[in-house]
Formats: structure tokens, C-alpha cells, sequence
């Protein structure tokens, strides 16, 4: 049941809308012009509200809610769209601004709008050239068409709107870390309170949202909020760019609103197309590497927030990570893990020292293969004493692949033991004698 | 300031408002473990040793009236996660457990993760036996290590921060306490990290490297043993010295010291706290301005001119040639023809008993201690016309004073006073430090206001002309004037 009509990924639609020119031409900056004309700030706030958008990002915060954060009457404010797309597993925000730029670019104009802010800036992780080079030449653009700068379309209204490229840490795109990064700090996450909407970019309040969540707001605009809310569920209403990879036929971006079954997603021709050669799913990671995993045989989960929350996960980014049978779960706990250490900023201890200690254990285990005797009561141990005690999210990220791992499949890494022998070995690295 | 009323593991307690959770325990006598958390910086979080559980009383969201149960006791509402104390306001009826099972997992945890990359290289250490790590090591922490000894992170061993600080990244716990010191309290913002997750770590941004006056503070707070001084550096283990109170005489300011002495030879200067001078702070000219105490070129005996030679000579013996040789000109001339020249180094109670014997025994008034170009006006001479003011407590000053440092520079700033302009200005008080422009210099740093070169006594000269048609100005100090706003 794919969509006839996508919300985000209109170049399934009309393949060139990546162009300024054709983008105009298929109500490209309408929303833009009628929000301009008819609508006041506090309109669009209620509208969003009303869609029941959700934050794109992974926390599925309601957009429209954030919104209404805001401080009455304190300027400037400033609204920052995060596109330090970095999750592992989650690659729809290129593809976005890749394929269909000026609506994003649309968006974070009405949405600075609608927060009265005449500042925003769109943060790109720092492998991001070509999206970057992208942004900035639909912001030359819409520049020159006069629908950015001072005095927009004779509204009295001004904006700016910067690209900023980060360094590439997977932490500056936590928030507060974004913003230090942005303020050209070092990236580390910020002690929340005071958050954002209070106290955030120089100290002034800021709404930050992710690049699909704003790519939206055009359309609800334009379309409605009725119109909205016929795709997806009543608490999950639109539609999601869900970013399909691993041992899938067909990995790749696929609109979908919200509500459909993960096998849908996996096994339709439309979209994953099955399992590459057929074996069964073993792993399916459904929001990034963040979220806590699902088995095989949990494929009738509907993609929405309440379903994979109530099974324990969550949604999170969209980047659905499915694996097969081939693959060893305490080895995919591993990668995982090591990219969480690898990101890690330092500024806290549990994910500083708990993050490399899981890694050096794992490691330990499934690739030189000699795993000491205690080594599973000390991983529970370790992503124990990190969950709920770390600074920010991401060390609370670092405990999911390590205590689903262990929580689903025990036998894997029983199995990595030394079997029965006094010697710290499996018998992988044991030197043969040679006969006399 | 208004109280509010908590209970910290049962201990009800009345702290006043905007206290921490970790301060607030200490006034109830408990302590909370902390690394990265010190009382006179603001509060980050970052260790997260101080973890505690923390409820408030339940709400009920149409009254706003706390909700109340049988007994007639507010319902209180635990937070889902544990909290780091020093970065957790008190409010009113909140109850704090610090020895839950929870809290106590969670703080051995901590530690134990702390522990996984410190090389414990306690027994060669220079901060064994004063080491809050250990220390807190001993109270909370695990009695075994599970991380294998050689999964340990390695870095060169230490690496010199500055000319006078070296530091061991491998022992740092990476509390930024070093960091946040040179930021808040010593003005000069010279260290910051580098890199990330386990390889992060201290750097120096300035050149030269840790360029401040302030820089020994780091190893005070530092605490682990990764900032070490090159001057106290495997000099003597913390348990065999003796401290002996004293007060730094390298300047006007007078910072409280202790001095730490082995086998009655003097092995480091630390500050000693004193609220109302140097609060637990001093420069490094008063911490490591201490070698010429052993030097080989000082005397160690008086010396008597016998036959146009000067030989070794008793203090007895030496004492009495000057005291009969002030009698005889006394008798001979009167009082007036002796004089008496005071080192600026001495303590006022040394100086109080110089002068006495002048005016007093020797019957003379020539007295003084000025150095500088006859005719010049100096800082001295505000101290001259309006008197020392009976109120020396810098820290005092609150809002509506304002403090002129005169003559401090980058390289001779007045050092513990620019020390504690931060703690002034948090109370109210303006500070200005006039400095001839310089590069690196905040605004901050210089109160808002640069002069030019060598043109200090001028400055002296009008704020001297400006206070005169004022009354109510006092000084409170021979170098800052103390100014109603």
C-alpha cells in the first residue's frame, strides 16, 4: 500500500523538484506566501499543534508543543534546524535535501516565522558538503526571489537563514551540544535546566528541530490540518521517511505513514523486498542504534510511536537496521557499541569509561576470542551502572545494543566462554603442541 | 534570604534558598562524595559522583496544593533518575536519600569506572595521602578492580602544562576543575580540552603555555594527583610535614599561607583559608617565590665590621654594638638624628613593633618605606591623605562599592586581589583595573577600562583630587581605593 501521495519525498512525484524553478511550479513557497498573507505567527503555531507533528529527531516530542515553550516577549530568539544526521542506520535527512531541498528550506523559513524569530540557522554535520553547497544555493535562491532577507514579499517581516557545517561528532547533534558547537565551543552537551526554549543559542531562546520535522510544516501549512492527519494514526499522524538498510533486498529510503507493519516495510516489493536470500530476520533495530532491539518475531509491530514504545523500543530516528540469521549478536552489540565510544564526548564518566570498557570486553570476546570467565556479570554490570546515571542521552544510547543483546540472546555469548577450561581461552588461539 | 525546609536521609533541615543539594547535606552532616563539584565554582555536573535520590512533594495539578496523604504528610514524588546533587537546587519540602541501595550501586559505579583508566600509581604520587580519590576511594568505592590491568589507557607520563605545572593525563579523572579555575576565579581562561571521549584532555591555549599568576591554585583542586608542581614534585610525602601558619609578605595583600616544613626545611607554601584576605588562594609568586629562603648567597649570621673586615659575629654580640652605637648618637644629637628606612616585605606586626621602638625608645619620627620618583603622587599617598580605613575584609564589599586596583598589570597584577575581583563582583561590587592596553586581555579583565602607559600616577593623582570633594570616601587598603559608586 504505498502512498499516492508523499509528504516529504515529492520526487517520487516530480522527479526534478530539486530544481528552484520546478519546485515553484508545484506550489513550491505557496505556504510560504499564503502564511506571509493570511496567516499570524501564533495561526501557524495552532496549526502545527493541531497536525499532531512530531519531532523527527528520535524523541517524537509534539512540534507545536516545543513551539508554545517560548518565552513571551524575549528577542531575539532563533531557530536552529539540526542536520547533524548521525545516528547509525539513519540516512533520510541527506536524501531529503538532496532530492528535495527547498522545502526544507521552505520550512525552516515558515517555522522561524511562526516562532517570530529573524534568525535561523541549518546545522549540517560536517560530511555534509554537498547537502551544505546544496542549502546554501536554495537559500541564494529564495534570496533573490526576495522570499528570504529584510522586508519579505513587502510583509515587514525579515529572516536570515545561515548553513553552518560542524566538525563531525555524532554529539553535536544532542541539542545543547549543537548549540556550544554552534556558538563555536567545544561540542559538549549543555546541563539542562535551563533548556533550550528558556535559555539556549547565546543564551537567548531557541527551538531546535530536525530537517524532516520542519520539511513537513510546508504541507500542513498549504494542505491542512485535516489533510494532514488523513496519513498515519491518531497519535502519530503524517507520514515517516523510514531509512531501510541491512540484510534487506532493497535498502533505501521509503515514505511510509506511520502505522504500518515493520513486516510491510521489510517485505513489500514497494519497499525492502524480503531478505536477501531468504533467510529469516533475526535483529531488527527499529530507530537507530539507539533503540533497544526487536526479533523476528516481532514483524507485526506497526511502525508508530505507541506501538514500538509499548514493545519496549522506540522509533527514534527511522533508521530501521534489519538482520539475518548469519549475523552474531554479541558481534553487532560490538559495532555498536564501539561507535557509541568512538562518539563519546568525555565530559561524563559513566559514558567515558563505560563506553570504552564495554568496547574492550566485546572486543575481547568476539574478536580476539578470548573471553574471560566473568566477563558476562561484568557487562551486565557496566551498562548497569551507566543506564540513568550519564549526562546526556548518548551514553544512555550505548547501554541499548549491549543490554538487548544480552537480554535476547544470552546463549551467544555463553557460547564465547571458555568451555570448561581453567585458561582464559576458547580454543581459538591455543598453540598447538608438536609431538616429540 | 529566605530558607526552605528539606530532609536529607531523614535530617530535617532549614538551608537557605539557591543552596545546592551537596551544600546543603554538608550543613546537615552528611557528606555527599563529589570530584568535579567545588564549593566556590559554579556547578557542572560532569562526574557524576554526587548522585543522589531526590523527591519533591506531589502537586495536584488543579489546586497547586501539595497532595496530602491519610496522615495528613505531603506525598512525595521521587525522580525517575538519580540526580546529581550539586547541580540540584534545594525547594521547599524536598527529601534527598543519599544511602539507598540505588544511589550507593550507582557511586560505587562511578568510582569504579574512575578507577578503570587511573594507572593507581598512588605509591609514587604526590598527591598520596591527600588525594580526594583515594579518599573517596576508601569510603565508596569497590574494594576490587574487574577492569583488566591492561586494557589501560596510556599516555607519556607527565607532560609539563607550563613552566611551573606538569600533568599526568593518565591520572586525570577529567573533572575540569583546573579548567574552570582559570576561567571563574583566576580571570585568565589559558587551559581548555582537547579531543574527545577517553582521549580527552587538558590542554594549554595560551602562549607561553599556562601563562597566569594563579596557575598553583590547579594543583590544590586538582584532585587527583595529574597537576603537580615543579616545585613541590616528589620533594616529600604529605604525611611527614609540618605546616606552620604564616602570611605571604611578596606583596601588600598579606594571603594566609601554611608553610609545609620537613625536617625544619621549608618544602611548600599552600594557601591557608582566610575569608576576609585570600579566601583559599594564592598567586604563584607567594607559592613558589620561595627559594631564596635556602639560598647560599643570604647570611646566616650577623656580621660585625671589625679592622675595616667584616667577620662572623654572636646576635648578642651584634645586637649590642647597635644598641650601644643608637644610644650614643641619641645622647649625642637627640632622637632626630636616627632614622628608620622599613622593607615593603614586612608584616604590619613586624612594622608596628619597628615603629615603637623608633618614636617610643629611640625617640625619633623619621620613618618610612616609599619607593618610587620624589614628588610623584603614588597609590601611598591616598593612603596618606584619607588614612587606612578600619575595614580591611575585601570580601565584604558588597553592591555599591567600587574597587580601583591601581598598577596592576598582565605581568604584576596585585595578585590575590584580582584574584578575589570575581567573589566582589558576584557580591555587588564593581572592580576596575586599569591597564595600559594589552593583547589577551578580556574586558573583563580590565574592568572596562584601558589607560596609557606609565600613566598610573596620573590616574592616582585625579581619583586622589576626585576623592577629596567626597567625604564619605575611605580607604580600605594602601593599594585599592575603595570608592562609593
Amino acid at each position: 500500500m504505498a502512498l499516492t501521495e508523499h509528504i516529504i519525498m515529492r520526487e517520487l512525484e516530480v522527479p526534478t523538484i530539486a530544481d528552484f524553478n520546478v519546485y515553484l511550479q508545484h506550489e513550491g513557497y505557496t505556504a510560504w506566501r499564503k502564511a506571509l498573507a493570511e496567516l499570524a505567527p501564533g495561526d501557524i503555531v495552532k496549526m502545527v499543534r493541531d497536525a499532531g507533528l512530531r519531532g523527527r529527531g528520535g524523541a517524537g516530542f509534539p512540534t507545536g508543543v516545543k513551539w508554545g515553550f517560548l518565552p513571551k516577549d524575549v528577542k531575539p530568539r532563533y531557530l536552529l534546524c539540526n542536520c547533524d544526521e548521525s545516528e547509525p542506520g539513519t540516512f533520510n535527512n541527506h536524501q531529503i535535501i538532496d532530492r528535495n531541498p527547498h522545502q526544507l528550506i521552505e520550512g525552516v523559513i515558515i517555522s522561524a516565522y511562526a516562532i517570530e524569530s529573524n534568525t535561523a540557522y541549518i546545522y549540517a554535520r560536517g560530511e555534509f558538503a554537498t547537502a551544505a553547497h546544496t542549502l546554501e544555493q536554495g537559500i541564494a535562491q529564495a534570496y533573490a526571489a526576495g522570499l528570504l532577507g529584510k522586508n519579505i514579499l513587502g510583509s515587514g517581516y525579515d529572516l536570515d537563514v545561515y548553513v553552518h557545517r560542524g566538525a563531525g561528532a555524532y554529539i553535536c547533534g544532542e541539542e545543547t551540544a549543537l548549540m556550544e558547537s554552534l556558538e563555536g565551543k567545544i561540542g559538549q552537551p549543555r546541563l539542562k535546566p535551563p533548556f533550550p526554549a528558556v535559555e539556549g543559542l547565546y543564551g537567548k531562546p531557541t527551538i531546535i528541530n530536525n530537517v524532516e520535522t520542519l520539511a513537513n510544516v510546508p504541507r500542513i501549512v498549504l494542505k491542512g490540518v485535516d489533510w494532514y492527519r488523513s496519513f498515519g494514526t491518531e497519535k502519530s499522524p503524517g507520514t515517516k521517511v523510514f531509512s531501510l538498510c541491512g540484510h534487506v533486498n532493497k535498502p533505501g529510503n521509503y515514505e511510509l505513514p506511520f502505522g504500518l507493519p515493520l513486516r510491510e516495510l521489510i517485505y513489500s516489493p514497494e519497499y525492502g523486498g524480503g531478505m536477501t536470500d531468504d533467510r529469516p530476520v533475526k535483529i531488527i533495530v527499529p530507530g537507530g542504534a539507539s533503540a533497544p532491539w526487536l526479533t523476528g518475531e516481532q514483524l507485526d509491530l506497526t511502525l508508530d510511536y505507541e506501538a514500538l514504545a509499548a514493545a519496549g523500543s522506540m522509533l527514534g530516528s527511522g533508521g530501521v537496521i534489519v538482520l539475518n540469521d548469519t549475523v552474531s549478536a554479541p558481534h553487532v552489540a560490538y559495532k555498536m557499541d564501539e561507535f557509541f565510544k568512538h562518539e563519546s564526548c568525555g565530559k561524563c564518566t559513566p559514558c567515558r569509561e563505560g563506553t570504552h570498557w564495554l568496547v574492550k570486553v566485546l572486543h575481547r570476546m568476539t574478536e580476539e576470542g578470548h573471553a574471560h570467565p566473568e566477563d558476562i556479570p561484568v557487562l551486565h554490570s557496566i551498562y548497569n551502572q551507566m543506564a540513568g546515571n550519564c549526562f546526556c542521552l548518548l551514553g544512555e544510547s550505548a547501554v541499548m545494543p549491549i543490554k538487548s543483546a544480552l537480554a535476547l540472546f544470552p546463549e551467544e555469548f555463553e557460547r564465547l566462554l571458555p568451555a570448561g577450561m581453567n585458561g582464559r581461552t576458547n580454543g581459538k588461539h591455543v598453540i598447538e603442541l608438536q609431538q616429540a | 534570604m529566605s530558607e526552605v525546609n528539606i530532609i536529607i536521609d531523614g535530617v530535617q533541615i532549614s538551608v537557605p534558598a539557591n543552596t545546592n543539594v551537596v551544600d546543603a547535606a554538608r550543613m546537615a552532616g552528611i557528606a555527599i562524595p563529589v570530584f568535579c563539584y567545588h564549593p566556590r565554582m559554579k556547578a557542572v555536573g560532569m562526574c557524576r559522583m554526587c548522585l543522589v535520590a531526590v523527591g519533591t512533594p506531589r502537586i495536584d495539578r488543579e489546586t497547586r496544593q501539595p497532595v496530602r496523604d491519610v496522615e495528613g504528610k505531603s506525598v512525595i514524588a521521587m525522580m525517575p533518575k538519580l540526580q546529581t546533587a550539586c547541580t540540584t537546587r534545594v525547594s521547599e519540602g524536598m527529601v534527598v536519600y543519599t544511602t539507598t541501595d540505588e544511589v550507593k550501586y550507582a557511586q560505587n559505579g562511578v568510582l569504579e569506572f574512575l578507577l578503570t583508566s587511573h594507572p593507581l600509581d598512588c605509591p609514587v604520587c604526590d598527591k598520596g595521602g591527600e588525594c580526594p580519590l583515594q579518599n573517596l576511594t576508601m569510603e565508596w568505592g569497590p574494594a576490587v578492580s574487574r577492569f583488566d590491568y591492561t586494557d589501560k589507557v596510556h599516555f607519556e607520563k607527565p607532560i609539563p602544562l607550563g613552566d611551573l605545572i606538569y600533568l599526568d593525563r593518565e591520572r586525570c579523572i577529567l573533572c575540569g576543575r583546573c579548567v574552570r579555575f582559570q576561567d571563574e576565579i583566576a580571570d585568565d581562561p589559558v587551559l581548555g580540552f582537547d579531543s574527545r571521549g577517553r582521549s580527552w584532555h587538558i590542554i594549554s591555549k595560551s602562549d607561553p603555555p599556562f601563562d597566569s599568576k594563579f596557575s598553583g591554585n590547579t594543583t590544590d583542586i586538582c584532585p587527583v594527583g595529574a597537576l603537580t608542581s615543579a616545585d613541590f614534585r616528589f620533594k616529600a610525602r604529605v604525611w611527614e610535614v609540618q605546616s606552620v601558619p604564616s602570611i605571604c609578605m611578596l606583596c601588600p595583600v598579606g594571603c594566609n599561607t601554611t608553610l609545609d616544613m620537613r625536617h625544619n626545611k621549608l618544602m611548600r607554601v599552600m594557601p591557608r583559608e582566610n575569608a576576609a584576605v585570600n579566601d583559599i588562594w594564592i598567586c604563584d609568586k607567594g607559592r613558589f617565590g620561595h627559594r631564596f629562603i635556602e639560598s647560599t648567597d643570604r647570611l646566616t649570621t650577623p656580621l660585625v665590621r671589625r679592622d675595616g673586615a667584616l667577620v662572623p659575629a654572636s646576635w648578642q654580640e651584634a645586637l649590642g654594638l647597635v644598641a650601644e652605637k643608637f644610644a650614643a648618637i641619641q645622647s649625642a644629637a637627640g632622637g632626630a638624628a636616627l632614622g628608620g628606612l622599613a622593607g615593603d616585605h614586612l608584616a604590619n606586626e613586624d612594622l608596628f613593633i619597628f615603629q615603637r621602638l623608633f618614636r617610643e625608645v629611640l625617640n625619633s619620627n623619621n620613618l618610612d618605606y616609599r619607593t618610587g620618583t620624589p614628588g610623584e603622587p603614588t597609590p601611598d599617598d591616598a593612603g596618606a591623605q584619607f588614612g587606612v580605613g578600619t575595614g580591611t575584609n575585601l570580601m565584604e564589599l558588597g553592591a555599591g562599592t567600587t574597587v580601583l586596583v591601581v598598577g596592576p598589570t598582565r605581568k604584576k597584577k596585585h595578585h590575590s586581589i584580582c584574584c578575589g575581583c570575581e567573589p566582589l563582583r558576584s557580591g555587588g561590587a564593581s572592580c576596575l583595573l586599569p591597564m595600559p592596553a594589552q593583547p589577551n586581555l578580556t574586558a573583563r579583565q580590565r574592568g572596562g577600562c584601558t589607560i596609557a602607559p606609565r600613566r598610573k600616577s596620573s590616574l592616582c593623582a585625579v581619583c586622589c583630587g576626585w576623592c577629596g570633594t567626597r567625604s564619605a570616601a575611605r580607604t580600605c587598603h594602601s593599594a585599592p581605593l575603595v570608592l562609593p559608586n
